[in-house]
């Protein structure tokens, strides 16, 4: 386990090398040109002379190969560089922000992956029953529904409707200190529609696989020989139902980032999110470049803990290696 | 700790307020009423959020900023009125050097004395080739800026240019704090000092910036304590949240600003503005150059049905880049919809109409593309609203969406719909985009357009001192437009802003293209009082 781990992260450095140069080359070769989104509206109005002497302010006269070594070896001695777009370095905009983020995903992700469980199970007791119908059937539609679709729904139901919640923000907006009860009150719509736009993969891939592991044989058998409902279906259906479960965890990472920058732009949720599509469109090569180091590591992270999860839940599979 | 508490529970009870009242009241909309807060604090939603606040790069370049000062500023009027210095400058006779003397014993924030070597400093730091400030060229006048004493500064300029005052409302950085760090990157960009009405106390990037009234301001403190700036991109959501009473005010399009017009809380502002959408007609372009051809269009478009369908009745039809209602206007350059006549200038210059009533001249077909920025919602349906009217001439216009990284190389000869504006002086906006010596210079004159008649105009517009003589040259421009338009200007278009209405103060400057943070009704918030009742 300790070895899968540990080949797994020295893996993990050539691929993060390999990303990083792929940004590089990406932007490179994207039609968006720096200067102009550095400029903004006050580029319109800019003499030509002061545009390039923007371009070699910000050093994106340079060739990319150059430009990429010289973000690589000041990264590795831990200065990541300058955000043009944010006129800041890189490290204070992401310790801003990454933390926020963090929060409402993890939130979010505890909420899917407990709720999803739980009905779940619960759907897969009686297959095609009340209950299984009626969660599997707004399950599907909740698949469809883009999350940020579902946010604006819960702004107008619970801010405008019945005005419960603060509809966005971190805190209330005439607030300025960061208290953990506003945040917390805050942190509920945001939290509650990224998990739920999560929730159905979780739900419908327990449901499958309980139900199936309720058909099995040493089911039946301990079913045969008296063992309480409530023992089959946590000790037997659950745990092989969780399998494939496990798995989605990881793949599930990637499409948490996407979902989180919908939902954080709904909600005005000062996360990392919004800060990536910025610096995407804005051709920010360092900023991109570390929120891209950042979300791979989140994926290949993602993807060791499930095969982690995996090789506990179910010991023949073991760690590979 | 006891003091959040305290809030703590204002804010349950606040909830449970606005709960019992919306249920009390079935009409959600009435839930508006509650407010976002106190009468001496305001909460109002922005779209766009500032990458910086550090006047050095470009923060407040145009007055109205917070928490700067610039040496001048402006009233409701648009007149220049005195801030850190101590009256208007005294100008010299040959307009090449002007004198500030500064008001004495401001301070800044942070206690310290703000004096001559601020303001030099800031200008030549925006100056410096090293700042990546990408407004410098406004600046493009000044020779040299020199402190006289500690309590004045004389600028000396490159060339005589009377609307100079106008470009001192810039915002002045302290020496002392500014002076020391990277002017790009260092701590002032985001934690910024200055001598103004208000004191940035947070700023939480993606969500809100905070301010508190400057106690020690020299303009004496004001009434509303606390301002936020919430930044919210999506229109839709800030309408939403100014409905459930989180905010007391946002900039919203017509079409969902309409949707409060009924509510008696809130009160509508529409801001006259200088901000304009034009298209370009490309001077090397085989159909655009033809002065018949731009004649004709510039008659052949409905401006009055764009006021009323694209805008919802929020702007006017724009004949030139000075709107109809502003003293620089020319009156008597106001063109009607005239579509006959259009034909009849086509059809005299020999432009004759085809088997599909497309034109055409000498083997030329009248038709030419028009690009908009992909994303413009407005600009997309003026470039559409333009084309179907171009068509009922015999002129095909066939309309294409792109980034600006797309349309720039294609500017010299295919159409674009621009916008711009800028109301402080007319020399800002003209004297760019109708220069033939600013052909193609960046995104500056993109139609090429070239009129040796308006270059003189711009000349002497910009030289003299004398306001007689700069109001006939801008004439001269205006009426050139009509004999040989390089552009089509199409509308104005008002700035909607949705706002509580429990202050005295609230009023709109008329604005320029650019939505800084400095326009909107909150333009003169540090003089908003709560309104007695």
């Amino acid at each position: 386990m300790a070895r899968m781990a540990g080949r797994r992260t020295l893996f993990a450095g050539p691929v993060l090398l390999v990303v990083t140069f792929g940004v590089f080359a990406v932007a490179a070769l994207s039609p968006f040109d720096p200067v102009k989104a550095y400029a903004g509206t006050a580029g319109l109005t800019a003499s030509q002379a002061e545009l390039d002497q923007l371009r070699v302010n910000l050093g994106v006269d340079q060739p990319l190969l150059a430009r990429w070594w010289e973000w690589l070896t000041s990264a590795l001695t831990g200065d990541l560089g300058t955000s043009a777009v944010m006129r800041q370095p890189v490290s204070d905009v992401i310790a801003e922000r990454l933390g926020w983020s963090a929060l409402l995903a993890v939130c979010a992700f505890a909420f899917a992956v407990l709720v999803g469980t739980g009905l779940g199970v619960l759907a897969a007791r009686r297959p095609g029953g009340r209950l299984d119908r009626a969660v599997s059937g707004l399950a599907y539609t909740l698949e469809a529904a883009p999350a940020f679709w579902l946010g604006l729904l819960a702004v107008w139901f619970f801010s405008v409707r019945l005005g419960v919640l603060p509809s966005g923000g971190l805190t209330d907006a005439g607030s300025d200190v960061v208290t953990a009860g506003q945040v917390a009150r805050h942190l509920v719509l945001p939290a509650l529609v990224l998990g739920i736009s999560q929730l159905p993969w979780f739900f419908l891939y327990v449901r499958q696989g309980v139900a199936d592991a309720l058909e099995e044989d040493p089911v039946r058998g301990a079913r045969a020989r008296g063992l309480g409902e409530r023992r089959v279906l946590l000790g037997h259906g659950l745990r092989s139902g969780m399998l494939p479960m496990l798995t989605l965890i990881g793949s599930r990472v990637p499409e948490l980032i996407t979902g989180a920058l919908l939902v954080e732009t709904v909600f005005s949720w000062p996360g990392i999110a919004a800060a990536t599509v910025q610096a995407a469109t804005s051709v920010d090569f360092p900023l991109l470049a570390a929120l891209t180091v950042l979300a791979t590591a989140a994926v290949l992270a993602g993807n060791l803990l499930s095969d982690l999860l995996y090789g506990l839940a179910d010991p023949r599979v073991g760690f590979d290696g | 700790m006891k003091a959040r508490t305290v809030r703590g529970m204002a804010g349950a009870t606040a909830a449970a307020v606005i709960v019992t009242g919306v249920a009390a009241c079935s009409n959600p909309g009435g839930g508006a009423a509650a407010g976002a807060g106190a009468a001496d604090s305001a909460v109002v939603g922005i779209a766009t959020e500032p990458e910086s606040l550090s006047p050095l790069l470009g923060y407040g370049k145009d007055g109205n900023s917070k928490i700067f000062d610039g040496l001048l500023a402006r009233d409701a009027d648009m007149k220049l009125k005195p801030a850190l210095a101590r009256a208007l400058p005294e100008v010299s006779a040959d307009g090449l050097t002007y004198t500030y003397a500064l008001r004495p014993g401001v301070r800044f924030s942070d206690g310290q004395p703000f004096g001559s070597k601020d303001v030099v400093f800031t200008y030549k730091a925006i100056l410096d080739a090293k700042t990546n400030n990408a407004s410098k060229s406004e600046l493009d006048a000044i020779a040299d800026v020199t402190a006289r004493g500690d309590d004045s500064v004389v600028f000396t300029l490159k060339y005589p240019y009377a609307p100079f005052a106008e470009r001192t409302v810039l915002p002045i950085a302290p020496e002392h704090l500014a002076g020391g760090q990277d002017v790009n990157s260092g701590e002032f960009t985001t934690k910024p000092v200055g001598t103004g009405p208000y004191v940035l106390t947070a700023w939480s990037k993606g969500e809100k910036l905070s301010f508190k009234a400057n106690p020690t301001y020299w303009g004496g403190e004001p009434a509303v304590k606390k301002f936020t700036m919430a930044v919210i991109k999506d229109d839709d959501v800030r309408a939403t949240r100014l409905r459930s009473g989180e905010l007391d005010g946002a900039v919203l399009p017509p079409n969902l600003a309409k949707g409060f017009a009924a509510d008696k809380a809130l009160k509508t502002y529409a801001a006259k503005t200088y901000d304009y959408r034009q298209v370009t007609l490309p001077t090397e372009h085989p159909v655009t150059g033809d002065t018949a051809v731009r004649q004709a269009l510039d008659i052949a478009v409905d401006r009055d049905t764009m006021v009323d369908k694209l805008l919802e009745g929020a702007g006017k039809a724009a004949y030139g880049p000075v709107p109809t209602g502003s003293p620089w206007f020319t009156a008597g350059t106001e063109r009607p919809y005239d579509l006959a006549s259009a034909k009849k200038i086509l059809d005299d210059a020999g432009w004759i109409p085809g088997a599909d009533g497309i034109r055409a001249k000498d083997g030329i077909r009248a038709a030419f593309p028009l690009w908009y920025p992909s994303g413009d919602k407005l600009r997309q349906d003026h470039a559409l609203a333009f084309a179907s009217d171009a068509k009922k001439a015999g002129i095909q216009v066939t309309t294409e969406s792109g980034s600006w990284e797309v349309i720039e190389p294609r500017m010299k000869t295919d159409a674009v719909l621009a916008g711009g504006g800028s109301p402080a002086d007319p020399d800002f906006d003209q004297y760019l985009t109708l220069n033939s010596a600013l052909a193609g210079d960046g995104f500056n004159n993109m139609a090429r357009y070239d009129n040796p008649a308006v270059d003189k105009a711009l000349l002497d517009g910009r030289r003299s001192a004398d306001p007689a003589v700069r109001k006939a040259a801008y004439d001269t421009v205006q009426r050139e437009l009509v004999k040989n338009p390089g552009y089509v200007y199409l509308t104005h278009i008002d700035h909607l802003y949705v706002v509580a209405d429990k202050w005295d103060g609230p009023t709109t400057q008329t604005e320029p293209h650019d939505h800084g943070l400095g326009t909107g009704p909150w333009w003169n918030l540090e003089s908003w009082k709560p309104e007695q009742k």
